[in-house]
C-alpha cells in the first residue's frame, strides 16, 4: 500500500472478528431485507457485507399496520420481524447473495435460547455467510417476555448457546440501548463467546395521534431509529470501546454521511452499518463509504484501522495535559 | 374546475384525445415482474408546475425513468435535501410519461408533501422510479370502467390513454369531497367515452360519492380499475364482486422506502396458492386484484395469515 501522503488511497480494509472485509460500511439488519431490493441502487459486492433482516426458525407474518411513524430526524417501526423463516432464507435469500457475489452477515432472532442455538446450527457452513449477528432485542417467551438484551445473564446465555452451536463464523451480539449499563451487557456477551458487538439497536418509543387520540402504531410502541438516535448510539460505542478496547464494534445508529460514520470510527467502531438512511436513499451506503474514505484522507489517516478509537487517545492526551498543567 | 360536470360525451374532444393518446401508444404490459426494467435513482429537474385545484402537477425531467414507466406505477421523491429532518421518501402515482418527462400530482398533506408542493421549476428532486406493478390490461376488446377518488384520478390519465389506443371502450367516474379536490377532469373527459364527476358537497358534478353512480356504468364494463382512499376501494371492490367483474385496485399505504426493504406498507392479500400473506404494496402492488385483498382485515392480524401462528407463539 502506497502511503496516502505519497498519493496512495486510504486503506479501507477492516475485519468482522477475524474475517477480512474490503469496506467498513455495511447495511443494517432490517433495513436492507436480504439485499436483493437494493441491487439496482448500489454495488452490493462493494459493501463490507449485507446484514440481512433477522431470520427466525419459522415464517412470521409480522404485526398489523400501521407499522411506521415518521418522527423528527427519525422514524418508529414495529414490523414484528416479518420474514420467511430459516428454511426459505437458506433456500432462496442466501443463495441469491452468493450468486450476486455479496458477503452476508446473517442476523438471527429467537424467542428462546434453544431457538438461537438451532438457528446457528442450521446456518453452520452456510455458503455466503461471513458473520453472524445475534439480535437479542427479542422477548424471551420463557421469561415473561423479558428482552434478552436487557439482562446481562439472559444475553450471555444466548451468546453461549450460539457459540456452542459453532456456526463457524465470527459472532456479533447486537445490543439494545434500552438498558441502564450497556457495558455490563456487552461484557457479559463477550465473556459468553461473542467475537464482536453491534451497537446499537433501536430505542423504544411511541407517537400518539392527536386526532384519533390513540397510539399511531398498531403495536403502540416501536423502535426509534435515524439521526435522532445518533448521539445515543455514539455514546454507547464510546463507552463499550473504552471498557473493552480490544473487542471489535460494528457501530450503527443514525449514520447518514461519511462524517457520521467517521464519528463512530473515532469512538471505537471498526465497521459501521447504515440503516434508516437507506429508506431515504438506497444508495446511501455506497455514498457514505466514499465520503468516509475522503474524510480519512483529509485527516491524514493512511488506514481506517489507525482511526478506530482515535478520539479516546486524543481525549486521554488532553486529560493528561490537564492533570500535568 | 367550476364547471358542473355531468355525463360527458367526449366526441367534441376527439382532437385532444388523438393528441393525448399519441404519447402512450404501446399496449398495456403483460410482462412478469422479474423481467420489468429495474428502477433507477436520478436527479430530476422540475420543468413545470401546474396548479390543479387544490393540487399541483409537476412535470419532471427523468429520461431514465419515462421510457420504462407504465400506467399504475409510481415514483418516490426525497424530501428537504440532504440535511432534512424528514428522512422518508414520498410516493406519487405517475399521471403521465412521455419522451424524457414524467408527471405526478402532488397533494400537500403534511410537512413532507408540502415541501415538494412548494418546489418550483428549475429545482432538482431526488427521484426513484418507476416502482411497483402497473395496471394489467383488460381482456381483448373488453371495456374498462375507471373509478377514482381525489388525486386517485391521476394514474388513470396514462391508463386511459393506453386503453383507448388499444381499442378498449373507457368510462370513468371520478369524485372528491369538493370541486377543488378533483383532478385530471379535463384529461379524462378527453380520454373517456363517458365521464361522471361527483362531489360530496355538490360543488361540481353530481352530489354524492362515486359509488352512488357506479351502478349506472358497471353493467357495461368488463374490467374495473379503482384508485383512491381505502374505504372507497373497499366499496368499489364489493360492487364489482357483486357483478362478477374483475377489479384492479391501486392502494395507498404508508411507505418508508418504496422499494421493498422496510416492510411497513403491507396488507393482507390472498395469494394464487390460496394462502393469505402480508404483502408489500410497494413491490407487489400498488395494483392488486381486488378479490385478493382482504379489506376487512387491513390493520388486523387474521389468524389464518401465513406466519401468524409464529406471532402468537411468541406472546
Amino acid at each position: 500500500m502506497i502511503p496516502r501522503a505519497l498519493g496512495g488511497v486510504v486503506d479501507m480494509r477492516t475485519t468482522l472478528g477475524l474475517t477480512p472485509i474490503p469496506s467498513p460500511v455495511l447495511t443494517a439488519s432490517g433495513c436492507a431485507a436480504a439485499g436483493r431490493e437494493l441491487d439496482p441502487f448500489l454495488d452490493l459486492t462493494a459493501l463490507g457485507a449485507v446484514v440481512t433482516k433477522s431470520v427466525q426458525l419459522r415464517a412470521r407474518s409480522g404485526r398489523p399496520t400501521p407499522r411506521m411513524a415518521e418522527t423528527p430526524s427519525g422514524m418508529l417501526n414495529s414490523i414484528g420481524l416479518q420474514g420467511p423463516g430459516i428454511e426459505a432464507f437458506l433456500a432462496t435469500d442466501l443463495p441469491w447473495l452468493v450468486r450476486r457475489g455479496a458477503r452476508a452477515m446473517v442476523s438471527i432472532a429467537g424467542g428462546s435460547v434453544e431457538e438461537y442455538a438451532e438457528l446457528a446450527t442450521r446456518l453452520r457452513t452456510a455458503a455466503g455467510m461471513i458473520a453472524l449477528e445475534v439480535n437479542i432485542s427479542c422477548p424471551n417467551v420463557e421469561s415473561r417476555g423479558e428482552v434478552f438484551a436487557c439482562d446481562p445473564a439472559a444475553a450471555a446465555s444466548v451468546l453461549a448457546a450460539v457459540r456452542s452451536a459453532d456456526p463457524g463464523v465470527p459472532i456479533y451480539a447486537k445490543l439494545s440501548p434500552d438498558v441502564t449499563d450497556i457495558v455490563s451487557v456487552a461484557r457479559a456477551c463477550v465473556e459468553a463467546g461473542a467475537d464482536g458487538l453491534s451497537a446499537i439497536n433501536t430505542l423504544l418509543g411511541m407517537v400518539i395521534d392527536t386526532d384519533t387520540l390513540r397510539p399511531v402504531l398498531a403495536a403502540e410502541t416501536g423502535g426509534l431509529s435515524g439521526p435522532a438516535i445518533r448521539p445515543v448510539a455514539l455514546r454507547c460505542v464510546w463507552q463499550i470501546h473504552r471498557a473493552m478496547p480490544a473487542v471489535p464494534i460494528l457501530g450503527m445508529g443514525g449514520i447518514r454521511t461519511g462524517a457520521d460514520a467517521f464519528q463512530f470510527v473515532l469512538a471505537g467502531a471498526s465497521a459501521v452499518s447504515v440503516g434508516t438512511a437507506v429508506f431515504g436513499d438506497p444508495s446511501a451506503p455506497a455514498r457514505i463509504a466514499h465520503e468516509l474514505a475522503q474524510i480519512l484522507a483529509r485527516k491524514g489517516f493512511d488506514r481506517i484501522s489507525d482511526a478506530v478509537g482515535f478520539a479516546h487517545r486524543v481525549a486521554a492526551h488532553a486529560e493528561a495535559n490537564q492533570v500535568s498543567g | 374546475m367550476s364547471r358542473a360536470w355531468g355525463i360527458t360525451q367526449a366526441v367534441d374532444l376527439a382532437e385532444t384525445r388523438r393528441q393525448m393518446t399519441s404519447s402512450m401508444s404501446i399496449p398495456l404490459p403483460s410482462v412478469p415482474g422479474d423481467l420489468r426494467p429495474k428502477p433507477v435513482q436520478a436527479a430530476a429537474r422540475i420543468l413545470t408546475v401546474r396548479p390543479v385545484g387544490a393540487y399541483r402537477e409537476f412535470t419532471l425531467n427523468a429520461p431514465g425513468v419515462a421510457p420504462i414507466a407504465e400506467p399504475g406505477q409510481f415514483i418516490t421523491l426525497g424530501v428537504g435535501g440532504e440535511d432534512s429532518a424528514l428522512l422518508l421518501r414520498r410516493a406519487f402515482a405517475l399521471s403521465g410519461a412521455g419522451g424524457d418527462t414524467i408527471n405526478v400530482v402532488v397533494a400537500a398533506h403534511g410537512p413532507g408533501t408540502r415541501w415538494i408542493f412548494e418546489r418550483r421549476s428549475g429545482d432538482v428532486l431526488d427521484l426513484i422510479g418507476p416502482l411497483g406493478r402497473p395496471f394489467p390490461p383488460p381482456p381483448p376488446g373488453g371495456s374498462a370502467l375507471l373509478i377514482a377518488g381525489g388525486y386517485g384520478a391521476a394514474p388513470f390519465v396514462g391508463l386511459a390513454q393506453r386503453l383507448l389506443s388499444s381499442g378498449h371502450a373507457v368510462a370513468a367516474v371520478i369524485g372528491a369531497a369538493s370541486a377543488e379536490r378533483l383532478c385530471a377532469v379535463a384529461e379524462l373527459a378527453a380520454l373517456t367515452h363517458v365521464l361522471i364527476v361527483t362531489t360530496e358537497d355538490g360543488t361540481a358534478g353530481r352530489s354524492g360519492r362515486v359509488t352512488d353512480v357506479t351502478p349506472e356504468l358497471l353493467p357495461g364494463a368488463s374490467t374495473v380499475y379503482a384508485c383512491g382512499p381505502m374505504p372507497m376501494l373497499r366499496a368499489v371492490a364489493a360492487q364489482a364482486a357483486a357483478r362478477g367483474l374483475v377489479c384492479h385496485v391501486s392502494v395507498e399505504e404508508a411507505m418508508a422506502c418504496g422499494i421493498g426493504v422496510c416492510m411497513t406498507c403491507v396488507l393482507p392479500v390472498i395469494g394464487k396458492d390460496g394462502t393469505s400473506r402480508f404483502v408489500r404494496s410497494c413491490v407487489e402492488g400498488p395494483v392488486f386484484e381486488a378479490a385478493r385483498v382482504r379489506f376487512d382485515d387491513i390493520g388486523q392480524l387474521p389468524e389464518d395469515l401465513h406466519g401468524a401462528s409464529a406471532m402468537r407463539a411468541a406472546q
